[in-house]
C-alpha cells in the first residue's frame, strides 16, 4: 500500500470525518490518496483559513480538527493558527507536506525547515524519517493532542517517503513513556480543597477555557450549585457556566463586569479551575486578588503557580476533579447561611455596576445594542465566532452563551481574521446550529477568502460586520493613552462588503436602520447560504468598563 | 493587543533591573531524554526561550539504548528553576529529570589543556599534574597537552595554575554527574 493510503486509513481509524487543506507539489501523493480515499476534504483559499477552520471545527465539537498544506509557503501559512492553537489549547493535527528528504536542508525549491520554526509552538511534532512511521506518528499526533492539555501537533511527511510502498497494519496501542498526563487529582488534596471551601466566607469560582476543553461544564454546574458559589468566566471560559444565572458574575479581567472584578478583588478564596492567570485577567499582578487564598485546578502542572502562587494546587482533569470536589464539599455539610453577608454585597454591585452603554443619542447604531440584536435574532442560541478587536469584547460582554462551545474566539493570541474560517470549521462539525461570525470590519478582510470555500461547499455562515471603519480596539488606545493621536486606524469606506459578500456568491446586505435591526437580522440569519451583514455602528465607541493595563481592578474605568 | 498602554519610555537600566537578577545557585540537571532526533533542540530551545544561560551541556548514552542522559548546568538562574523543570516535563521526549543537590552529587568533567612549555619549566609543570593527578598525553617540542579529571573546580583551579606557563587551547566537557547513594539519577 501506499504511505499515503496508510495515512489516510490512520485518518479514518481515528475517526476524522472531515478535513481542511490546500494541495501543492510536496503533498501530491497525498492529494492522489485523498481523491478516492472516502473523508471529506474541504478545499480551502489560504492555508490559514485551513488551520483556522480546523480550530473551529475542533471547538464547536471537542473533536481534533486536521489541516493540511503543503511544503515551504504552504506550511509557513500554518504558523498563525499552529500558534493560536498553543495559545488556546485546541487539539488541531497540522499535516504538512516537506521537499524531498535527500534535498532537506538543501534550500531546496519551496524548503522550509518547518519543524524547526514550529518548536515553541507545538504540543509535539513529528518529522517523518521512514514512510513505516507515518501511521503510528498519526496515531501518537491525535493522542497527544486530544489528551491532558489539548494542542496543536504537527506532523511533516517528506515528498519521496509519502510516495514508498510499505506494508500497512493498524496501529495498536499508542505508548509514550515521556507523556502521561496526571487525569486523577490528588484526593487528599480535594479534600483539603472542600475544607477551604466550607469554611470561605468570600469564595468566588474562576473558570476558564480547560472547563470547555475536558467537557467539565456539567460537573462545574453541580459544584457551585452544591451551595451558592459565585462564578465568574474567563473570555475562553464563557458557556462553561449558562448565563445568565443568579449565581453568574459575568466575565472577569480587562474588560470584565465591574461586579466579576471586584468580587475577585474582596474574595478570600478563589477557585480557579482550567484558567491561567493571564495578564489579561490579574491586571497588575501584585494587586490582584491580594485577600485571597488560591485553589488551583488545571491538567497542566505547569500553569499552577506560573503567574499567582497556589495554595491548593491540584493537577488533575476538571470533569475528574470538580466532580469528585462537589462530593466532597457535599459530605461536608457546610453552613450556607455564611455567604449571605457575600450576596448583599455581590448584588450590591450588581444592582450598581451593570453593564451599560449610552444608546439615547441619535438613530446611530451602538455596537452593544448591534450585539443585543444578534442575541435576540438568534434567540441567543447560536454559534458565535469572533475576530478579534472591540466587536470581539462587546460580543463577549453582550451575548449570553447558555452553554459551552458556543462561543468560540482567539483569545491567547488574539488573531484578526479568525472568525470567518472559524465559523465555517464550526459550521460544517455542527451543521443543525446556526453559526454566526461576529466580525470586525478590519479583520474580516484577514480571511475572507473563505467566504468562496462557504458558497462552494453551501457552509451557511451568517456573518455579522461590526462596521466602525476603524481598527477601533487600537483606535481606542490611542484615544485613551496615546492622546488621541490616530495614527494608521482608520480603513475608510473600503471594501463595499456588500459586493464583496456579492463576489464571493454569498448574500450581502446593509444594515443602517436602528428600528428594524433585529427583524433585519433575523431575515439574514434565514436566508439561504453563506450571507455577510454589513452594520453601520458608531465610529468611535468604546469598550467599557476597562482595567487599564497594569492597574487593579478596583480602579476599573467606564 | 500588544502591551504596553503608557508612552513613558523604559530606561536600559530598569530594563536590565527587571530581567537578570540572578538567584546565585549552580543548577545541575540530570535529563533522560529519548534517544531520538532533535530532543536535544526542543530541551536546549526551552531554556534559550526563558532567558535562562546553559553554562556546560553534556549528552550521552546510557546504560539503555534507547536513552540519552542530557547534564545540563546553570550557573546563577535568572528565574525560579522549576518553571523550566515544569516545562521541560512537558516536553514529550523527556522522560526524567532531576535537578541535583550539589552535596549529594558526583560530578566529574574532563578537561584537555595544550600548554606551551620548555624544557626549563616542563619539571615545575609536571609536579602541578601530579597533584592534580592531571595525565600527560602528548609531549611535543614546546608544547604538551594534558589531560584531567574533576569537578568544575578543580578544572578551574588547575587551569588557574598552568595558565602562566603559556595556555594555548583548553577544551572542557562540561559536567556529567550521578547522584550518591542507591537510588537512581
Ligand atoms: C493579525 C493581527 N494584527 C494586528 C492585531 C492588532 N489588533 C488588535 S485589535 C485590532 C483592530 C481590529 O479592527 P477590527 O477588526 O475592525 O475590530 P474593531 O476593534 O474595530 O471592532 C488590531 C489591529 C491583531 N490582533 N492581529
Ligand atoms: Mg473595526
Amino acid at each position: 500500500m501506499r504511505a499515503v493510503d496508510a495515512l489516510m486509513e490512520a485518518l479514518k481509524a481515528e475517526g476524522v470525518e472531515v478535513v481542511f487543506g490546500l494541495p501543492g507539489g510536496a503533498n501530491l501523493p497525498t492529494y492522489d490518496a485523498f481523491y478516492d480515499a472516502g473523508i471529506r476534504h474541504i478545499l480551502v483559499r489560504h492555508e490559514a483559513g485551513g488551520g483556522h477552520a480546523a480550530e473551529g471545527y475542533a471547538k464547536a465539537t471537542g473533536k481534533v480538527g486536521v489541516a493540511f498544506g503543503t511544503s515551504g509557503p504552504g506550511a509557513t501559512n500554518l504558523i498563525t493558527p499552529i500558534a493560536d492553537a498553543m495559545m488556546d489549547s485546541v487539539p488541531v493535527v497540522f499535516i504538512t507536506g516537506q521537499v524531498r528528504t535527500e534535498l532537506i536542508g538543501t534550500d531546496g525549491f519551496q524548503e522550509a525547515d518547518m519543524l524547526g520554526m514550529t518548536l515553541p509552538i507545538v504540543k509535539h511534532s513529528f518529522m517523518i524519517q521512514h514512510p513505516l512511521e507515518i501511521p503510528r506518528a498519526i496515531h501518537e499526533a491525535f493522542h497527544i493532542a486530544r489528551t491532558g492539555r489539548p494542542g496543536p501537533v504537527l506532523v511533516d511527511i517528506p515528498q519521496d517517503l509519502s510516495r514508498a510502498d510499505i506494508p500497512y497494519e493498524p496501529v495498536g496501542d499508542v505508548r509514550l513513556p515521556g507523556y502521561q498526563p496526571t487525569v486523577e487529582g490528588n484526593q487528599k488534596q480535594i479534600r483539603l480543597a472542600a475544607k477551604a471551601l466550607a469554611n470561605a466566607r468570600r469564595p468566588v469560582v474562576y473558570a476558564g477555557g480547560g472547563v470547555v476543553n475536558a467537557e467539565a461544564s456539567e460537573e462545574l454546574r453541580a459544584f457551585a450549585l452544591s451551595d451558592r458559589f459565585p462564578v465568574t468566566c474567563t473570555l475562553m471560559g464563557l458557556g462553561a457556566f449558562p448565563a445568565p444565572h443568579e449565581q453568574w458574575l459575568g466575565m472577569l479581567g480587562m474588560h470584565g463586569t465591574r461586579t466579576a472584578n471586584y468580587a475577585m478583588d474582596e474574595a478570600d478564596l478563589i477557585l480557579a479551575v482550567g484558567a491561567r492567570f493571564d495578564d489579561r485577567i490579574t491586571g497588575k499582578l501584585s494587586e490582584f486578588a491580594p485577600r485571597a487564598k488560591f485553589i488551583h485546578i488545571d491538567v497542566d502542572p505547569a500553569e499552577i503557580s506560573k503567574n499567582v502562587p497556589a495554595h491548593i494546587p491540584i493537577v488533575g482533569d476538571a470533569k475528574n476533579v470538580l466532580a469528585r470536589l462537589t462530593t466532597e464539599y457535599r459530605a461536608l455539610g457546610a453552613d450556607k447561611g455564611r455567604l449571605e453577608e457575600w450576596w448583599t454585597r455581590i448584588d450590591g454591585w450588581r444592582r450598581q455596576h451593570p453593564l451599560r452603554y449610552d444608546d439615547t443619542t441619535g438613530t446611530e447604531i451602538k455596537p452593544q445594542f448591534a450585539i443585543q440584536a444578534v442575541f435576540e435574532a438568534t434567540g441567543g442560541d447560536a454559534i458565535v465566532t469572533s475576530d478579534v478587536g472591540q466587536h470581539q469584547m462587546w460580543a463577549a460582554q453582550y451575548y449570553d452563551f447558555p452553554a459551552p462551545r458556543r462561543w468560540i474566539n482567539s483569545g491567547g493570541l488574539g488573531t484578526m481574521g479568525f472568525g470567518v474560517p472559524a465559523a465555517m470549521g464550526a459550521a460544517v462539525g455542527v451543521p443543525d446550529r446556526t453559526v454566526v461570525c461576529i466580525a470586525g470590519d478590519g479583520s474580516v478582510q484577514m480571511n475572507a477568502q473563505e467566504l468562496a470555500t462557504c458558497s462552494q461547499n453551501g457552509i451557511p455562515i451568517k456573518v455579522v460586520i461590526i462596521n466602525n471603519g476603524y481598527l477601533g480596539m487600537v483606535r481606542q488606545w490611542q484615544e485613551l493613552f496615546w492622546d488621541k493621536r490616530y495614527s494608521h486606524v482608520d480603513m475608510g469606506d473600503f471594501p463595499d462588503f456588500v459586493k464583496l459578500a456579492e463576489a464571493y456568491g454569498a448574500t450581502g446586505l446593509r444594515l443602517t436602520d436602528k428600528t428594524t435591526l433585529v427583524e433585519d437580522l433575523r431575515a439574514a440569519i434565514a436566508t439561504e447560504g453563506p450571507v455577510v451583514v454589513d452594520v453601520r455602528v458608531s465610529r468611535e465607541s468604546n469598550v467599557y468598563p476597562m482595567i487599564s493595563p497594569g492597574q487593579a481592578a478596583r480602579d476599573m474605568v467606564g | 493587543m500588544g502591551e504596553p498602554g503608557t508612552k513613558e519610555l523604559i530606561s536600559l537600566d530598569d530594563l536590565e533591573a527587571a530581567g537578570n537578577l540572578r538567584s546565585g545557585r549552580k543548577h545541575i540537571l540530570s535529563i533522560l531524554v529519548e534517544n531520538k532526533p532533535g530532543v536535544l533542540t526542543r530541551v536546549a530551545g526551552l531554556f534559550a526561550r526563558r532567558a535562562f544561560n546553559i553554562d556546560t551541556l553534556a549528552v550521552g548514552p546510557t546504560d539503555d539504548p534507547a536513552i540519552s542522559r542530557i547534564t545540563l548546568t546553570l550557573d546563577g538562574a535568572v528565574h525560579p528553576i522549576d518553571q523550566v523543570t515544569k516545562q521541560l516535563h512537558k516536553l514529550i521526549n523527556v522522560l526524567k529529570i532531576r535537578d541535583l543537590e550539589p552535596e549529594a552529587t558526583l560530578a566529574r568533567e574532563l578537561a584537555l589543556f595544550k600548554l606551551a612549555v620548555d624544557g626549563s619549566s616542563r619539571a615545575e609543570l609536571l609536579q602541578i599534574c601530579d597533584i592534580f593527578r592531571a595525565k600527560v598525553v602528548d609531549v611535543a617540542k614546546r608544547s604538551v597537552v594534558v589531560e584531567l579529571t574533576g569537578t568544575a573546580d578543580k578544572v578551574e583551579a588547575f587551569e588557574q595554575l598552568v595558565r602562566p606557563f603559556g595556555l594555548i587551547e583548553m577544551a572542557r566537557t562540561g559536567e556529567i554527574a550521578i547522584s550518591r547513594g542507591r537510588s537512581e539519577t
